[in-house]
């Protein structure tokens, strides 16, 4: 049996809390939910992100994470993955991720899987923007993409 | 074939995407990436770094020594930062 799956870009602000309800409200009935909020950092001046994509390679490669997931890491697991678009101001999520399984080692394994991967695979690029009004785009980390 | 820019590599150059019709002996991702330089400083400056880029052909993820076999579109953005 294959588990719901949930995958979307925002333009709006995104609502972690009504993001579960939903998720809630439709999944298939496993026994734990894992989740992981990505927000903007308080890093050095910054006062929000503007976050950049590749429409159409963006979601087609948002909507292969499921599938890469649930071949790792069980069938039967209910997924969401949101993912803001557009300016996000200091503190507001970023992306969203939940991941339920019956038990939680699947749940945890599953919901890491999906951040990670969304940090290597799909198409997004930030650009800072500072209190002093400068702004420059964010370089991944030495070693790899963020 | 079309080709589309993002991020820095798009404020570079100062537009997102362009259509263009390389000779056929541009054959690589490398290639056009070599060939478009020569289009304006902006395009010299952004696409001059290979090690600073990524690619993407029809929209999956390349190395620059992909062949471009007929692709229809063709990306070049910096290293993605998501998440």
């Amino acid at each position: 049996m294959s588990g719901l799956t949930l995958t979307r870009l925002s333009a709006e602000p995104l609502d972690p809390m009504a993001e579960w309800a939903a998720f809630e409200g439709r999944r298939t009935g496993n026994g734990a939910v894992v989740s992981f909020l990505g927000q903007v950092r308080a890093d050095d001046g910054v006062v929000a992100l503007t976050l950049e994509h590749y429409p159409g390679m963006t979601e087609r490669r948002l909507e292969a994470l499921p599938g890469a997931a649930r071949a790792r890491h069980g069938a039967d697991l209910d997924l969401l993955v949101v993912h803001r678009v557009g300016r996000v101001d200091l503190g507001q999520p970023i992306v969203l991720v939940l991941a339920g399984a019956p038990h939680r080692d699947a749940a945890f394994a599953a919901c890491r899987f999906l951040i990670d991967r969304l940090k290597a695979e799909v198409p997004f690029w930030k650009y800072v923007h500072r209190a002093d009004g400068a702004g420059h785009w964010l370089a991944p980390p030495r070693g790899g993409a963020g | 074939m079309k080709v589309l820019y993002f991020a820095w590599v798009r404020t570079t150059i100062g537009q997102d995407a362009e259509t263009v019709s390389p000779p056929p002996e541009v054959a690589s991702v490398d290639d056009l990436r070599r060939w478009l330089c020569a289009r304006g400083p902006g395009h010299a400056q952004a696409l001059g770094e290979p090690a600073r880029l990524r690619a993407a052909l029809d929209q999956e993820h390349v190395g620059f020594d992909a062949p471009l076999a007929g692709a229809a579109e063709v990306a070049f953005f910096p290293p993605i930062t998501g998440g």
